[in-house]
């Protein structure tokens, strides 16, 4: 792979054991300067890992890693252009808001009116100019948050990495937490590796996505393309929410397979993926709730397109969530279909135990071979 | 009615718990001191006869040889206390820090091994080693490193070995439980920030552990102050320790009037060095000695 100085950070083909468990195999990334680009995948999927190695605290043991096109492998952590907001931001205790800010700069020797100009100037962008002299313990979790960004920022990385720093913190505060991180990137202009299993983080903030599974990266894309063209069955599953039906596939035509589930259903369903099923072989079926509409059954059956799925069954419970509720359905096999729905707060609502008409379009609905 | 009764068992039982640690600070150590600070301010004026006032303690300050005896134990317990420090905080930070879970216990257990030892036998066992005819001398000879045996007890340098291979283990219990304490990724967070080892070392790992340093070094500093058998055995008459000048007074002159004045004076000077070294470091008791 050519070297690209456009890039602030690669990472090409890194590998990391430890005894049999490949904890990172073979993991290639670019990112391009200024984006924030974030690794997604379940705990113990070696995205902590591959982060360590990055900032230097674990060496691969065969590949590259490269920071603004310079191989960073054989360069100590504290003489790379890194900086790391820790999972528990690891703040200083026994240092006041001043002294955490200003310790990066001590170390590298920068002069004490360059200093205090530079704290001062760090702490009035992240909107928090008075609590220089604080002690860490005065602080809330999300003042935290900004001054362990804050004392990475003010060294003024090539690459900053976030290491799951939202973890913590309510769900409130953890909202707000990505609406803020994502202007301060925009407004520090450098380019942040935000480490999540948690996929709305990932998804709202993200200019680009890896997920991440068992060491190595399934698929690499806007949050969009992975959200509605997910390349593996693991992608589809893990990003959103999703209905999922393992089958086997009846026949295949034009990219759409007709697919009878294990539970005897019959779908039809766009063929996604690298490798297209043949006749017989085994698929996982999958289709997002928001796809699903929702009717109430009775009354004269709609007319129903070629290439729709329907579904009879009978709302098991209301799952309400404001804008964002939803129906458990259990239909004839007995399964729990979720499907969203729009709920008004009228008497034409729909209500536990209604018998219910479950209607999408094969296009959304994606089918993986196994 | 029952409310009341109630209450009463729950103060009674209250009482009860409180009363061996009241019994023992009011009969041990209360008691006592009253009744010696009594006898130090007695003044011997014939036999039998005696007087209140401060002679006893002005004679200290006007012999030399006392209050000499006085200072030289206060800095070497110092330099006991630093060696201690120096030799057990690495120790220390790898038991808490770089041994894996298994290890540990079996590091901790390793430390613990010799108090299970009486200080006399450990003593003793020192001996064995340094005296002329010991392990050391002539090992040294089969060598033929020396040619005549060495005497390597009876100086100071035997006295402050011994000492702080006796004390040693006070210092790295409070410093293993602080370190314990310390988040691994603070230490890597001084690093990625562009530290390199000795600022780490010293603007995050010390100032992290302070608490643990103080209260190792003033546990470490009064058993040391006060010790009196390792310094008798391994420095000999010429130990010029002051619990021996103590012991002195009481048992060899039958002084009890000066000896009580000289423990109190022993305890004023440790106090007041322990006072010092809280000041110095800024931290408080609150903070160091009871925390752990």
């Amino acid at each position: 792979m050519q070297s690209n100085s456009e890039n602030d950070l690669e990472c090409i083909g890194v590998k990391r054991h430890f005894g049999s468990v490949r904890a990172v195999d073979d993991v290639s990334l670019e990112i391009p300067k200024g984006s924030f680009f974030s690794i997604l995948g379940p705990s113990g999927c070696g995205k902590t890992t591959l982060m360590r190695m990055i900032a230097g605290f674990e060496s691969p043991d065969a590949g590259d890693i490269r920071i603004k096109g310079k191989s960073v492998i054989d360069t100590p952590p504290n003489r790379r252009n890194v900086k790391m907001v820790f999972q528990h931001l690891a703040l200083f205790p026994m240092m006041n808001v001043y002294e955490n800010i200003a310790y990066g700069l001590r170390c590298n020797g920068v002069s004490k009116s360059e200093i205090e100009t530079k704290v001062r100037d760090v702490l009035e962008r992240i909107a928090l100019p008075d609590v220089a002299n604080r002690e860490i313990t005065q602080l809330s979790g999300g003042q935290k948050q900004r001054i362990a960004i804050a004392r990475c920022m003010v060294l003024d990385p090539d690459v900053l990495l976030l290491d799951e720093p939202l973890g913590a913190l309510d769900l409130k505060l953890r909202e707000a937490m990505k609406i803020e991180l994502k202007l301060l990137q925009h407004q520090f202009d450098t380019t942040f590796v935000y480490i999540t299993h948690d996929q709305s983080e990932a998804l709202v903030m993200s200019d680009n996505v890896a997920i991440m599974n068992e060491g190595k990266f399934v698929q690499t894309g806007t949050p969009q393309e992975l959200y509605h063209d997910p390349s593996a069955a693991f992608v589809a599953g893990f990003v959103g929410d999703t209905n999922r039906w393992d089958g086997k596939v009846k026949s295949v035509a034009k990219g759409v397979a007709e697919i009878e589930t294990a539970t005897g259903l019959t779908m039809r369903s766009s063929v996604r993926g690298e490798r297209t099923p043949g006749v017989g072989d085994a698929v996982s079926v999958f289709v997002r709730p928001e796809f699903i509409t929702t009717q109430k059954a009775g009354g004269a059956a709609p007319a129903i397109g070629k290439n729709k799925n329907v579904l009879e069954g009978r709302i098991d419970s209301i799952l309400f969530n404001g804008a964002n509720s939803r129906v458990l359905v259990r239909d004839g096999s007995e399964e729990l279909v979720e499907a969203d729905v729009v709920l008004t707060g009228g008497t034409a609502d729909l209500r536990a135990q209604d018998a219910v008409r479950l209607i999408w379009s094969a296009e959304q609905t994606m089918c993986f071979a196994s | 009615m029952a409310g009341m009764v109630q209450k009463d068992i729950k103060r009674l039982s209250l009482y009860l718990l409180f009363a061996p640690f009241a019994l023992w600070i009011a009969l041990l150590i209360v008691l006592p001191h009253l009744g010696m600070f009594y006898i130090s301010l007695r003044e011997k004026v014939g036999p039998r006869v005696y007087e209140f006032g401060f002679e006893n303690y002005t004679n200290f300050f006007l012999e030399p040889i006392y209050w000499n005896t006085l200072l030289r134990t206060g800095s070497m317990s110092l330099l006991v206390t630093a060696l201690a420090l120096v030799l057990g905080f690495p120790i220390a930070y790898y038991i808490a820090k770089i041994a894996g879970n298994r290890t540990r216990g079996a590091l901790f257990l390793m430390c613990l091994i010799p108090l299970w030892v009486s200080d006399l036998i450990r003593a003793f066992g020192w001996i064995l080693l340094l005296r002329e005819t010991g392990v050391v001398s002539s090992s040294l000879q089969w060598a033929g490193m020396i040619d005549t045996p060495i005497e390597f007890l009876y100086n100071d340098a035997a006295v402050i070995m011994g000492l702080v291979y006796t004390v040693i283990l006070f210092m790295i219990v409070p410093l293993v439980s602080t370190l314990d304490g310390m988040d691994k990724s603070m230490i890597e967070a001084g690093y990625n920030l562009g530290g390199n080892g000795p600022t780490v070392l010293r603007r995050i790992i010390i100032p992290y552990a302070m608490p643990g340093i103080v209260a190792g070094c003033i546990v470490v500093f009064m058993l040391t102050a006060g010790s009196y058998l390792t310094p008798i055995l391994l420095g000999g008459k010429n130990s010029s320790w002051f619990t021996e000048q103590i012991y002195d007074q009481f048992i060899t002159r039958y002084n009890w009037e000066s000896g009580a004045a000289f423990g109190f004076l022993l305890l004023a000077f440790t106090s007041f060095v322990v006072w010092a070294g809280l000041k110095l470091s800024g931290q408080t008791l609150n903070s160091t000695v009871a925390n752990n």
